[in-house]
């Protein structure tokens, strides 16, 4: 028996047991799968908790619900991947698991201990995240009973998981505090260390333009040493200082400490692989997907989603010594929501920034690319049946894993 | 597209001023493109510099500002007055390496 062994069951990990168990022959390979955590979050539900518009049961479902019954599932910590000896050794039982391959999912996680300041006696009080569970719990009670002030949204470093999420957080706030009738009361601020709402061209002018439109403020070119959390201030290495009464945080993202403890992550414990093939740059029999490789495209479901839809018809063919023969081009799209019940939906690549026109989506769309519109919201909020239902378990999306010029204004 | 006249750089630079061919790259060169930038090399600027050209050469892509600050040993607030305004961008032009991505 050839063993297959996947740690992290996230979206990424979770999809490549599905998909492999059904193109693998199950007496040839045995698949198991590693995670420190019994719970599956939805994730990009995280972003809807703060408001009120998703509570804790929207996103939380068991793990086992989404693996076959005929892989191996193994809640553990992981201790030490061993690539020389083709092993992992996990927490439970002190065990050692022998691979022939392994697939490396797990994920990106906020690292708020890296900027001095943030997690402090303040922390949960006036300072915030929303990328956790725990924090976006704490910042839903905290927006219920706060009386209004200035708000600050506040990007630490890239890469971070889901790029346009402070976006969406600060587009949701401010109509959020419209219809509470204290939108005049809060000061919106976005602090951020790209030079403008987004990275690519395009997408930025328009981004920019939205926050403009909604009175909000942009703070560019903002890289934060510190937090002085008594005067309630953001401190960058340049010396300027951005004044806040709460603070919503995007720390420093990192990879699983495992990855660099078993050298094999860069200074942020990603791993570094081929970006069109996923392969590991040190060893023929490591792959790793999903946020916790280091593409240089955005940390996010839809990512791992295309990423996986490649990975999984190329691994039969490598392991029967054949060339690999799809080629990730950095696919990710993103419905972004901007508030008042519309969103707005980018689709870009590698090479394609998100465009202007109509993303053709069979049986659903079209949806309205690079431009508000209400129907990209309900996509958005469909969504989280598609990702329970059809996604995780690995079945088939209407929407290609290459990205498409079709529709799309070039 | 155009060749920069104004210092007397014959090679060839893109609309933001990074190289378009970073072959092109020398010593002489880089202390040009730093002027253009209002930047004097010091020797400390050279060891940014050398290592951000190094860790490109070996990784195949431009090192962050946290990276050359855990790995090349320069601490970012010192980044920040050697290449003031954006050093990540600034020092990517000056060593001739490509733009950074910014990962998103």
């Amino acid at each position: 028996m050839k063993k297959l062994l996947i740690l992290g069951a996230g979206t990424a990990g979770t999809m490549v047991a599905n998909k492999l168990y059904h193109t693998l022959d199950p007496d040839e390979w045995k698949i198991t799968i590693v995670d420190q955590e019994e719970t599956h979050y939805y994730q990009p539900g995280f972003l809807f908790i703060p408001f009120g518009i998703y509570g804790k049961t929207d996103v939380i479902k068991p793990k086992r619900n989404f693996i076959p019954a005929g892989v191996e599932m193994i809640v553990s910590t992981i201790e030490m991947i061993e690539p020389e000896a083709n092993r992992v050794r996990i927490a439970r039982d002190n065990r050692y698991l022998d691979y022939d391959y392994l697939v490396i999912a797990t994920g990106t996680a906020p690292h708020p201990e890296e900027t001095p300041g943030l997690e402090g006696d303040e922390w949960r009080k006036s300072i915030h995240d929303f990328y956790t569970i725990d924090g976006t719990m704490a910042l839903a009670k905290h927006l219920r009973n706060w009386q209004g002030g200035r708000l600050a949204v506040n990007i630490v470093d890239l890469p971070y998981k889901c790029p346009v999420a402070p976006l969406e957080f600060i587009f949701l706030a401010d109509w959020y505090f419209h219809e509470k009738g204290m939108r005049d009361k809060v000061e919106l601020s976005l602090v951020t260390p790209l030079p403008g709402a987004f990275t690519k061209p395009r997408a930025a002018k328009l981004l920019g333009n939205t926050l403009e439109d909604k009175n909000i403020n942009i703070v560019p070119d903002f890289y934060i040493e510190r937090v002085d959390p008594a005067a309630k201030k953001l401190i960058s290495y340049e010396e300027e200082t951005v004044e806040y009464d709460l603070l919503v945080t995007i720390p420093v993202n990192m990879g699983a400490p495992v990855i660099g403890k078993s050298g094999l992550g860069d200074d942020l414990n990603f791993v570094p692989v081929d970006k069109h093939t996923f392969l590991s740059k040190q060893f023929d029999n490591i792959f790793a997907l999903g946020d916790a490789a280091n593409l240089p495209t955005s940390k996010a479901g839809s990512v791992a989603h295309f990423a996986v839809d490649i990975f999984t018809q190329n691994f039969p063919r490598y392991v029967e010594g054949l060339e690999m023969l799809e080629e990730f081009d950095g696919h990710a799209n993103c419905y972004i929501e901007s508030g008042f019940g519309k969103g707005i939906l980018i689709d870009f690549n590698y090479d394609v920034e998100p465009l202007p026109g109509k993303f053709p989506l069979p049986g659903i769309g079209p949806f309205s690319l690079l431009q508000e519109s209400e129907m990209n919201h309900w996509g958005k909020m469909m969504f989280r049946w598609m990702y329970w239902n059809i996604l995780l378990k690995g079945k088939e999306m209407p929407i290609t894993a290459k990205m498409s010029m079709a529709g799309k204004w070039a | 597209m155009s060749a920069n006249e104004l210092t007397q750089i014959s090679v060839e630079l893109d609309a933001d001023g990074f190289l378009v061919n970073p072959d092109d790259w020398n010593r002489d060169i880089a202390i040009q493109l730093a002027a253009e930038l209002g930047i004097e090399l010091t020797d400390r600027h050279w060891q940014v510099i050398d290592f951000c050209r190094k860790d490109f050469k070996e990784t195949g892509s431009v090192p962050t500002l946290r990276r050359i600050t855990k790995v090349g040993g320069v601490p970012t607030k010192e980044l920040y007055k050697l290449f003031p305004k954006g050093p990540a961008k600034k020092v990517a032009k000056v060593a001739g390496l490509s733009k950074p991505t910014g990962c998103i």
